[in-house]
């Protein structure tokens, strides 16, 4: 199918293209188009008016402002993938972006394409939401700060009022020394996870667990933290015992069902996949150790 | 003389235009004036159409005509397309409508037809014809289909059975009494769709200078195509021509003519002007053909040392909401069962229904691989029920050497008998195990163990009927410009046909097989052809070709016999020349050409006969039968339900291969294929038949990661049947493969009284499973 | 070709090394772009949804959906297609021809998309494993090959290529 058609807008500004986004009826801003495209494609969306924004080179880059990272919203997958800053930072970036779709997709899709998509099972709000990552929007009126946990409106909706555009993301970056892990349970290679889950922690020079942070993607309309596992783990030793019992409270959780998968076995995948996050997050730690 | 060129990986002629991007699709012609088509298809599964109203769609600017099936009437002879296969005993009103006359029977029929500028345009324009449906109950499952009281799935039909019939031999339900142990199934067996990389597509292009339609389309079967066009357009063979450019796979989806086609072409003969259709991805899941479901029921018996006694029970088939082609699905499933095995006493009952689905027609392997799982998972059931070793009862059921030719007593759809005409099965079979490293799979699997994860092997066999006549056309020809040309009715789709033909040429005219051009699918080049199904094409059009190439040979022969004053048996053809054996006197192809071609009012020489060049369509006597052993190993994630393919090996009879990487190549793909239909591949339909998945992202099709390396060993056997001694690949690795896995999934787990009865084999039920399976244990 | 009351946008860019100006409406994707207006019909299209692959090509170096980006989109950009691969002399690359040598096609529909990924895959990676190179071409379907050929042939045209290098 061929898309319906469209008036074109490329502003090379930002400022532009909110004037356009403010002015403009059923328009629909073209970030990498990963998602868009292919709805556009299908006529699911059928926009009169389409902003791109890839011409607008202020959006991309990634910034080390020192405690806080900021990445553009246009900022590409694939230059999230190899960034040395992220590598060293948030290293967990490049662990679940290489299960992101494809080198084709990565190529072009872009870490606000797939925030804003907010697909309930994509690898990057499931990060934002992991980092608690403060998510930047611009209108016209001005700019305003969203925490991550406050983004997703609803099933594969933000919470951007139609005039904005998100433009960036910031979010602190854990000590170099915290452990983590993304790990993914999807049918083939690149597809979206039926269940992923990542993890970050921290343990403290007396060998319990300090800080923990557990994000499950796949499950609900939006990712989610599981907060209970998080408390579960501070003071813990790290090990089987604490990751199995972290885990169960995974099983508590409201997951959603679709035409394939049912809310119980997204379920007790999430138990599994969590613990399989810590064990991976904690044997990587003793790999490196030995 | 040992074979120059048969036998040899040759380099294959149809790559170097591919590789360069040079390769012409039938989306790749674009002639002067093109317009292009866009259907309105049923946005439901079954209705009765009040009002189709045209008039928005017919405004938008570029849009050239919007027509319906009163649009086209004055240039069809019929609203309806034929069976289109041989199709005794089957009920009326079962073919597709070429548009929709008052009722749609399925999601994506084809109601309605633009013709614009562009695609896009034609879509638009689509989009804004007004649809007045009154939504009937559809008909969403074949055993929904049967029950009393269920709704017709076309209301112009008695019943929602297009056919029934009883398949097998000997005294099933005497022969059950002396059984030492049975074992019952209710097997769902689901085989999606084709799913070619290039979908269907046609171009109809009238040409004012010939008269003559052109129709290019992407088809497996050009003569076929040209022969229902002609009779449904009220045209002969002079005004209408099929040519197939380069055909991006088909996999039985293309070995039919279809509503589209038709509609396209009566279209352009009413317009006057080139139009263009090319399936979209979403259109191919609509629309195409699929084999989806079968539902078998079925009980088996062995005797105390596990030797099958025989296998009774039911089959019903999901025909969908039409019969495009015939009932050879089901028939070729229930004739599939026995397969290498020795079964001596065999009934199946079989049902073929309609749904207000899309059609089902032979994907790729067509009803073997139903037939295959059946036989397996008998086999497997049997093992568990006697407490025998899984491998050891194949072993003891395979029909030995000593039997061949084996017949059946069934009889293949054509009505010849079905016989099993050459193979050491056991030693196919003993090989694969020594491939796979049987002997090390204990120590395999305790190292999987230690790292908790559940390894399994399983072993399945089948065998594929291949090379069906009645027969394939060949010319083969040296111009006068000494050029050799091959034209043949049969058709490729990615196979290397080209490849294989020009060597089979070349082994008798002594010509590099690269030297030779070989013309497939164009209808004004040679009268008659059947077109790629079956896994025929090498053994039927090869076999043509090497009988009409040998014909030709001895005409060169002949001709530089006289020529050089000397014996016939003195001749060799090498290098595109004649030549005295030992000697430098020669000619060349050409110059031996001329003289065939003969000069106006002069006799020819003595004994020659006009032109080189000779035409055959070889009859195969019977289908030839390649047995194929597929081994695997894989682990099962009994956490999640998830399985990884290990290792993969096959043994499969070939014949003669005729070039080995090719053969190879097609065992590669058929297995992955079959891979699909057993973990991963899964047509959904909803409640009201709406298909839910209509993209490649949620239609899975199996990716590289997921494929481990397949290990792929010929065993040639040459058949009798044909003069190249050849049987068929291109559907072989299909059959055994669902058997196989799931027989693996089974072994990792080591759960006892416990089969899967459902493929594809999904995680979540495999996770659901492995807990049963645990309770059972437990209990 | 154009509903008349769409905008047509001029669209200037370089294809395998040679400049192109034309003109078409914003709807239009690159793949159809390149196989309609500029009849580069190496490219293929085989979903429309971003999912078979076969649209691949290269976009200042990088591997894309052409069914993915607009045409407009490729303003001032530089694409690589398969057409592009053949030397200047008219002798098939070493990709291509590693792709010949181990029957890595067979319909060949699918394979520019793969060739065209592979371009950066092994420009990225000199010397790949098997089961990376099957992980870069996760998105890119082939029905016909298995797959098995095509990672043989990607294999040993890294081999060539780094023998090249040296």
């Amino acid at each position: 199918m061929k898309a319906s058609p469209f008036a074109y807008f490329a502003p090379g500004s930002l400022q532009e293209a909110l004037d356009l986004l403010g002015s403009l009826d059923n328009a629909k801003i073209l970030a990498g188009g990963q998602s868009l495209m292919a709805m556009l494609n299908l006529r699911y969306a059928m926009p009169d008016q389409l902003i791109d924004i890839n011409g607008i080179s202020d959006l991309a880059g990634i910034s080390d402002l020192g405690a806080r990272l900021s990445i553009g919203a246009m900022t590409r997958q694939r230059v999230l993938e190899r960034d040395t800053i992220l590598l060293q930072k948030a290293p967990i970036f490049r662990e679940a972006l290489l299960q992101v779709g494809h080198i084709q997709t990565r190529n072009r899709g872009t870490i606000g394409g797939s925030l804003c998509h907010l697909d309930p099972a994509a690898e990057l709000p499931a990060l934002a939401m992991l980092y608690d990552a403060t998510l930047i929007a611009r209108s016209a009126n001005g700019e305003r700060a969203l925490p991550m946990a406050e983004f997703p409106a609803f099933y594969m909706t933000p919470a951007l009022e139609p005039d904005e555009v998100l433009t960036r993301i910031e979010f602190d970056p854990w000590p170099q020394d915290s452990h983590f892990a993304f790990v993914e349970f999807s049918r083939r290679h690149g597809d979206f996870a039926i269940v992923a889950a990542g993890c970050l922690f921290t343990v403290a020079s007396s060998g319990t667990i300090e800080r923990a942070a557990i994000v499950l993607g796949g499950v609900g309309a939006a990712p989610m933290r599981l907060t209970e596992a998080e408390n579960s783990l501070i003071g813990q030793v790290p090990g089987k015992e604490a990751f199995d019992s972290a885990a169960r409270a995974a099983q508590s959780i409201e997951a959603m069902e679709d035409s394939v998968y049912s809310a119980q076995y997204r379920c007790h995948l999430s138990e599994v996949m969590t613990r399989r996050a810590l064990i991976k997050a904690w044997d990587r730690q003793q790999e490196r150790a030995a | 003389m040992d074979p120059r060129y048969i036998g040899q990986s040759v380099r294959r002629q149809e790559d170097d235009s591919l590789l360069r991007g040079m390769g012409k699709f039938v989306d790749d012609l674009a002639p002067h004036g093109l317009t292009h088509a866009a259907f309105l298809r049923s946005p439901v599964a079954h209705g009765r159409i009040r009002t189709i109203d045209t008039t928005f769609a017919s405004e938008v600017p570029g849009v050239i005509a919007v027509l319906t099936l009163a649009d086209l009437r004055p240039v069809l002879t019929s609203d309806r397309l034929p069976v289109q296969f041989k199709s005794d005993g089957l009920p009326p009103n079962i073919g597709p409508y070429i548009l929709a006359k008052e009722e749609v029977v399925y999601v994506g029929e084809t109601v309605a037809l633009v013709i614009a500028e562009s695609r896009a345009i034609a879509e638009d324009a689509v989009a804004l014809i007004d649809l007045d449906i009154e939504e009937l109950d559809p008909v969403t499952g074949c055993h929904q289909a049967v029950q009393p009281g269920a709704p017709k799935a076309a209301l112009d039909r008695d019943s929602n059975i297009f056919a029934q019939f009883e398949m097998g031999y000997g005294e099933v339900d005497q022969s059950f009494a002396t059984a030492a142990h049975t074992v019952s199934l209710s097997l769902v067996q689901h085989r999606g769709g084709a799913h070619p990389i290039e979908g269907r597509g046609v171009l109809a292009h009238p040409d004012s200078l010939s008269g003559q339609m052109t129709v290019w389309s992407s088809t497996q079967q050009a003569h076929e195509a040209r022969g229902f066009l002609i009779e449904l357009l009220g045209l002969d063979e002079t005004l209408l021509r099929v040519r197939t450019p380069e055909v991006g796979g088909g996999f039985g989806a293309k070995y039919l003519l279809y509503p589209e086609e038709v509609s396209v072409t009566a279209a352009s003969l009413l317009l006057g002007r080139p139009i263009k259709w090319i399936e979209d991805r979403r259109e191919h899941f609509l629309a195409a053909i699929q084999e989806r479901d079968q539902f078998w029921d079925v009980e088996a018996a062995c005797d105390a040392s596990g030797k099958l006694i025989g296998i009774r029970g039911t089959m019903i088939h999901d025909g969908g909401a039409y019969v495009p082609q015939g009932v050879n699905l089901a028939y070729n499933a229930a004739t599939a069962v026995p397969g290498p095995y020795d079964l001596p006493n065999y009934k199946l009952s079989v049902q073929a229904v309609a749904t207000n689905k899309v059609p089902t027609i032979p994907v790729r392997g067509a009803g073997y691989p139903e037939g295959t799982f059946v036989m397996e998972r008998v086999l497997d059931g049997l093992a568990d029920a006697a407490g025998l070793d899984r491998i050891e009862i194949r072993r003891r059921n395979l029909i030995p050497a000593s039997a061949m030719p084996f017949s059946t007593p069934l009889k293949s759809r054509s009505g010849s008998g079905i016989t099993y005409d050459s193979g050491d099965f056991h030693a196919m079979y003993e090989q694969a195990l020594k491939e796979i490293d049987l002997g090390g799979f204990a120590d395999r699997k305790a190292q999987a163990a230690k790292a908790g994860r559940l390894r399994g092997i399983g072993v399945a066999c089948g065998i594929k009927g291949t090379g069906r006549g009645p027969y394939e056309s060949a010319t083969v020809r040296i111009g006068k410009s000494g050029k050799v040309t091959v034209f043949t009715g049969a058709m490729p789709m990615g196979q290397g046909l080209k490849t294989a033909l020009s060597q089979i040429t070349a082994e008798s005219l002594g010509v590099d097989p690269g030297d030779i051009t070989v013309v497939c699918g164009d209808t004004n080049t040679i009268s008659l052809g059947l077109g790629g199904f079956a896994s025929r094409q090498t053994v039927v059009a090869g076999s043509s070709v090497t009988v009409a190439a040998k014909a030709v040979r001895e005409q060169a022969l002949t001709i530089a016999a006289g020529l050089f004053e000397a014996d016939v048996g003195d001749i060799e053809l090498v290098d595109g020349m004649a030549r005295v054996k030992g000697t430098e006197i020669q000619a060349s192809l050409k110059e031996l050409a001329k003289i065939a071609g003969g000069s106006p009012g002069y006799s020819l020489p003595t004994g020659v006969t006009p032109g080189l060049e000779a035409t055959e369509y070889f009859m195969p006597s019977g289908l030839t039968y390649g047995m194929g052993v597929h081994a695997v190993e894989l682990e099962v994630d009994a956490e999640t339900g998830a399985v990884t393919l290990q290792r993969y090996v096959v043994v499969n009879d070939c014949g003669r291969a005729i070039n080995p990487k090719i053969v190879v190549g097609q065992i590669h793909g058929g297995v992955v294929h079959a891979i699909g239909n057993a973990l991963f591949e899964f047509m959904g339909y909803d409640e009201q038949a709406q298909p839910t998945t209509t993209t490649l992202a949620d239609y899975l099709m199996p990716t590289a990661p997921e494929i481990p390396r397949i290990d792929v060993h010929l065993a040639e056997y040459p058949s009798p049947l044909n003069p190249l001694g050849v049987k068929g690949v291109g559907e072989a690795g299909c059959l055994p493969t669902a058997g196989a896995i799931v027989s693996a999934i089974e072994n990792a787990l080591g759960s006892k009284n416990q089969l899967i009865q459902r493929i594809p084999v999904m995680p979540q039920d495999l996770f659901q499973f492995i807990q049963q399976g645990k309770q059972t244990d437990a209990a | 070709m154009t509903n008349s009351a769409e905008t047509l946008h001029t669209v200037t860019l370089t294809v395998n090394d040679v400049p192109h100006e034309a003109r078409c409406v914003a709807r239009q994707n690159l793949a159809d772009f390149l196989r309609h207006d500029l009849q580069l019909t190496g490219t293929h299209v085989g979903c429309e949804h971003g999912v078979c692959g076969a649209c691949t090509v290269l976009v200042d170096g990088l591997a894309v959906r052409g069914c993915l980006m607009l045409a407009v989109q490729a303003k001032g950009r530089s694409i690589t297609t398969i057409e592009g691969l053949t030397q200047p002399d008219q002798q098939l690359g070493i990709l291509q021809e590693a792709f010949a040598q181990h029957h890595a096609l067979q319909c060949g529909f699918c394979t520019p998309g793969i060739l065209m990924t592979l371009v950066e895959v092994l420009q990225d990676d000199p010397d790949p494993s098997e089961m990376a190179l099957r992980e870069a071409l996760s998105g890119n379907l082939c029905r016909c090959t298995g797959y098995q050929n095509i990672i043989d042939a990607a294999l040993a045209a890294a081999a060539a290529l780094r023998k090249n290098q040296k």
